[in-house]
C-alpha cells in the first residue's frame, strides 16, 4: 500500500516550489537548508496561510532562500531587505513579514537598516544566518568574523573584533532575540515560532555553517563535523547564567535571549492617525 | 491491524525491539535521490547506523528495521530530500 497518510515530515513539500528551482543552489551540506526546513515546518505549526506571508531577502547564499518558497517573496538590493520589509510592512500591516538575511546582509551592507529596524519596533521577523563569512563572493571577512580567523581577506588571521549580533539588537531596542544553530534544528523550528508570534521586531539569529570557505581557511573539516562543532561548543542560556565571562568564551548561548514587551511601531502610527483624525 | 500502520506499543509483537514494524508497510524513510547532494550529514547524525553511502556517497537504507523514527535525519537534511514515511 502507498501511503496514503499524510505524515508531518511532507509538510515541507507543500510549501515550497518542487519544480521550479530544485535541488537547491546551496554546497552540499550547507546549513541555510536546515534553516528552511525549519522555518516551513514552524510556519506550518503556527498555521499562518501562504497568502498571509510576504518573505524578502536581500542579497547572499541566505538570502536565496525565499525563491524556493510557495509565499510573495520580494528578492531586494543588498542589505535593504528590511529597508523594503520595513515598507511592506507598513502598507499591509495584516502579512506577516519574514526577513531571511544573512551576516554581511544585514550587519555592514545594511548595518543602518538593521539598528533602525530594531528601534522602530516594527513587526517583522529577521532570521540571521550567520556563518561567519561572505561565502558568495569567495570567502572575503564579514563583520561576523571572530578574531583571528582567517578568510581570503585576512590571511594572517583576522585583527578586528567582530559583532555580535544579538548584543546589537538587543541594545538597539528589538524586543525578541534568539539565537540558535543548524544542529539544534528542534529548538530553531520552536524559536523561529514564537519570533513569529511575537509582536514587534524579533531577531533569531542561526549560527551555520559554510564548510566551503570558512571551514576549509579555518580547518573546521566538512559539513558533518562543522555541526557537531556547534554542538559541543553551545550553551544553553539558563547554563550560561551561571558562568563565567571567561568559561563563555568561544561558546555560543542559545535559546532565547531577550524579550520585553513595548509599544509596536504600527499600532503607534494607527493610534496617532486616529488621535489625529478624531476618531477617538 | 491494517497492513501499513505503524505497529505502536500495543501491537501484537511485543518481540519487536523498535516502536515501529516496517515488515509489512512501506520502509521507514523516502530519499528523494534526484535531490540529495551527498553531504553526510544523515549518515553521520543518525543514532543508529540506518544508513549507508553507496558509490555517490548518498545514503540507502542498509539497516532500515533499526530505524526509531527518531526524525533526527530528516530535521537536518540540508536539501529536503528525506521525508519520513511514518511520522
Amino acid at each position: 500500500m502507498a501511503t496514503a497518510v499524510k505524515q508531518r515530515s511532507d509538510v515541507i513539500l507543500d510549501y515550497i516550489r518542487p519544480r521550479k528551482k530544485f535541488p537547491s543552489v546551496w554546497c552540499a551540506g550547507c546549513g541555510n537548508g536546515i534553516v528552511m526546513s525549519a522555518l516551513i515546518r514552524a510556519i506550518e505549526k503556527a498555521g499562518y496561510s501562504k497568502d498571509g506571508i510576504a518573505m524578502l531577502s536581500g542579497i547572499g547564499c541566505s538570502s536565496r532562500m525565499p525563491i524556493y518558497f510557495d509565499v510573495s517573496a520580494l528578492h531586494t538590493t543588498h542589505g535593504r531587505a528590511l529597508g523594503f520589509a520595513t515598507g511592506v510592512k507598513f502598507a499591509r500591516p495584516e502579512l506577516k513579514v519574514i526577513v531571511i538575511t544573512g551576516d554581511g546582509d544585514a550587519l555592514a551592507i545594511g548595518g543602518n537598516h538593521f539598528i533602525h529596524a530594531c528601534r522602530r519596533n516594527i513587526d517583522i521577523t529577521a532570521i540571521l544566518l550567520n556563518n561567519y563569512i561572505y561565502g558568495m563572493t569567495g570567502g572575503q571577512g564579514s563583520p561576523t568574523t571572530p578574531s583571528e580567523a582567517f578568510s581570503t581577506t585576512t590571511p594572517y588571521g583576522n585583527v578586528e573584533k567582530h559583532f555580535e549580533p544579538c548584543d546589537l539588537a538587543a541594545a538597539a531596542g528589538a524586543t525578541f532575540v534568539g539565537r540558535t544553530t543548524v544542529y539544534h534544528a528542534p529548538q530553531m523550528e520552536k524559536l523561529l515560532g514564537d519570533a513569529m508570534a511575537h509582536r514587534g521586531f524579533s531577531l533569531v539569529e542561526v549560527v551555520s555553517n559554510c564548510h566551503t570557505y570558512f571551514g576549509r581557511l579555518n580547518r573546521q573539516g566538512d559539513a558533518v563535523s562543522m555541526i557537531n562543532h556547534f554542538k559541543e561548543q553551545s550553551v544553553p542560556v539558563a547554563k550560561s547564567r551561571k558562568m563565567s565571562p571567561e568559561e563563555l568564551e568561544g561558546k555560543i548561548v542559545t535559546g532565547k535571549l531577550h524579550e520585553v514587551d513595548k509599544t509596536e511601531f504600527c499600532d503607534e502610527y494607527q493610534r496617532v492617525v486616529d488621535a489625529v483624525q478624531g476618531r477617538n | 491491524m491494517t497492513d501499513a500502520s505503524p505497529a505502536g506499543p500495543s501491537a501484537s509483537k511485543p518481540a519487536a525491539k523498535n516502536k515501529y514494524d516496517y515488515t509489512n508497510g512501506p520502509p521507514p524513510l523516502s530519499i528523494n535521490m534526484a535531490w540529495c547532494k551527498a553531504c553526510n550529514i544523515c549518515i553521520a547524525l543518525c543514532p543508529k547506523q540506518v544508513f549507508e553511502p553507496d558509490r555517490d556517497g548518498k545514503p540507502i537504507q542498509a539497516r532500515a528495521e533499526d530505524c526509531n523514527q527518531c526524525t533526527i535525519c530528516w530535521v537536518h537534511c540540508p536539501d529536503l530530500a528525506i521525508t519520513s514515511n511514518y511520522k
